[in-house]
């Protein structure tokens, strides 16, 4: 299972960042295997309009099966629900404690957008 | 003759300058309200009655039976408005600017275009101008498509003043795109100096013929009067910091109707403009072709006859 942690640092020790369309960089962290790679998310943080799509769009290929985050707006949910990729919405400060609180069963699933657009 | 008002700081009063001139033009004149994401002209020159028409902008519409998730419109559109990951497109209208491109690409001819209401267009008839306002809906962002749908209102023949948005982005480049002259309104003030000379840079790149009207002289200081004269700006004129006309302005009453002694002033004005847009007419009849110099970003002394630099150049930095 591969999930998508959005974050601004480049480690699982990092801060994780709170937005989803414009996070600076999503870590892409297999589960079983415990191994991660970096999906550099830096176009976006430019983009004026589409940021959470394109987001989506970006983790949806890189094949995630789920993203945790700290917000997910709608345009950004409606991609990911489309392609079947659940949302955790959660305010705990690093990668390393989400993907612990993940393991541990303890971040709920969204089931809908918790932010409008460009919140 | 196509005049935009416009002005890089808000509030300096461009609608008041707009309106008052429209009224001592002293022959019939068009009015159109392109600030169509707050319009107010029709505050001042209010009608009995308007005509609407609505306005939308093309969007597309997906048949799902006939899309096989290709991904060919997705690939297509940089604006992320139709989007395939992998699955059928889900279509985010607000993001889309309206090419047509995803239907002409889609293999199998599912994608169709459908109309999306954007806002709406005002006529009316006041006092012998013609006012054409439009009115953005709630939750659109993108104004352009309507303010080009309000300059498709301007007469062949005649004299148009286009009440431009502030600032010097998208909406106001569109607005004020093919006027004949350009009317920037400010005060003198840090702030209204700042902000004109960003609207100066725009107007320039643009190769406009541009003058200034200096609103509530009076307060602030002298450098926006010392920067139009290093630039070779004309001031067109000057409004004096006068308690009546805020008076009037918050009730929604034209200073020329409140204060007729300033009718003179806005006659002056309507002469300047006139003058203004003769000598660039003279200019590009005179010799073959239009001086549409630009893609400048740094502040130049302008030929006040044409607004052009001696640049020549496209406008590759300003994108609408």
């Amino acid at each position: 299972m591969k999930l998508a942690i959005t974050t601004s640092g480049e480690t699982v020790d990092a801060a994780l960042d709170s937005r989803f369309g414009r996070a600076p960089k999503f870590l892409i962290y297999d589960v079983e295997s415990g191994a991660f790679t970096l999906l550099d998310n830096a176009q976006n943080l430019q983009a004026a309009q589409g940021a959470g799509v394109q987001a989506a769009e970006h983790v949806a290929r890189a094949g995630v099966d789920a993203v945790i985050t700290g917000h997910c707006g709608p345009k950004a949910f409606r991609v990911l629900s489309a392609v079947g990729i659940k949302v955790y919405t959660t305010d705990l400060p690093t990668v390393a404690a989400a993907l612990a609180a993940f393991k541990a069963g303890s971040l709920s699933q969204a089931e809908g957008a918790d932010v409008e657009g460009h919140w | 003759m196509i005049i935009a008002i416009a002005s890089g700081k808000g509030g300096t009063g461009k609608t008041t300058v707009a309106v008052n001139l429209a009224l001592a033009w002293g022959a019939p004149v068009w009015l159109l309200d392109c600030d169509v994401e707050e319009p107010n002209a029709h505050l001042f020159l209010r009608a009995d009655s308007a005509q609407q028409e609505i306005i939308t902008v093309p969007v597309p519409q997906v048949d799902m039976a006939r899309c096989d998730a290709c991904g060919e419109c997705s690939r297509f559109c940089v604006y992320h408005a139709i989007v395939a990951p992998g699955t059928k497109p889900l279509v985010f209208r607000e993001l889309c600017h309206s090419c047509g491109g995803c239907a002409r690409v889609c293999p199998r001819g599912a994608i169709t275009e459908v109309a999306r209401r954007i806002g709406v267009i005002e006529t009316s008839e006041v006092e012998g101008v013609t006012l054409v306002g439009g009115h953005l809906d709630v939750g659109v962002a993108m104004s352009p498509p309507l303010i080009r749908a309000v300059k498709a209102r301007i007469p062949h023949d005649g004299v148009a003043l286009l009440d431009a948005p502030p600032g010097t982005s998208c909406p106001v480049i569109t607005a004020i795109r093919g006027a004949d002259a350009v009317v920037l309104v400010t005060e003198p003030t840090p702030f209204g100096l700042h902000d004109l000379t960003l609207a100066v840079q725009m107007v320039g790149a643009l190769g406009l013929p541009m003058g200034v009207v200096v609103n509530r002289v009076g307060i602030g200081d002298n450098r926006v009067h010392a920067f139009c004269a290093a630039h070779h700006i004309p001031v067109l004129q000057e409004i004096p910091d006068d308690r009546r006309i805020a008076e009037a302005y918050s009730q929604g009453i034209p200073i020329v109707e409140a204060l007729p002694e300033y009718r003179a002033l806005f006659r002056q004005l309507a002469e300047s403009v006139t003058a203004l847009c003769a000598a660039r007419r003279f200019v590009t009849q005179g010799d073959g072709h239009e001086h549409r110099g630009g893609g400048e970003t740094e502040l130049r002394p302008l030929n006040p006859a044409t607004g052009a630099s001696t640049t020549e150049g496209a406008n590759a930095n300003v994108r609408v």
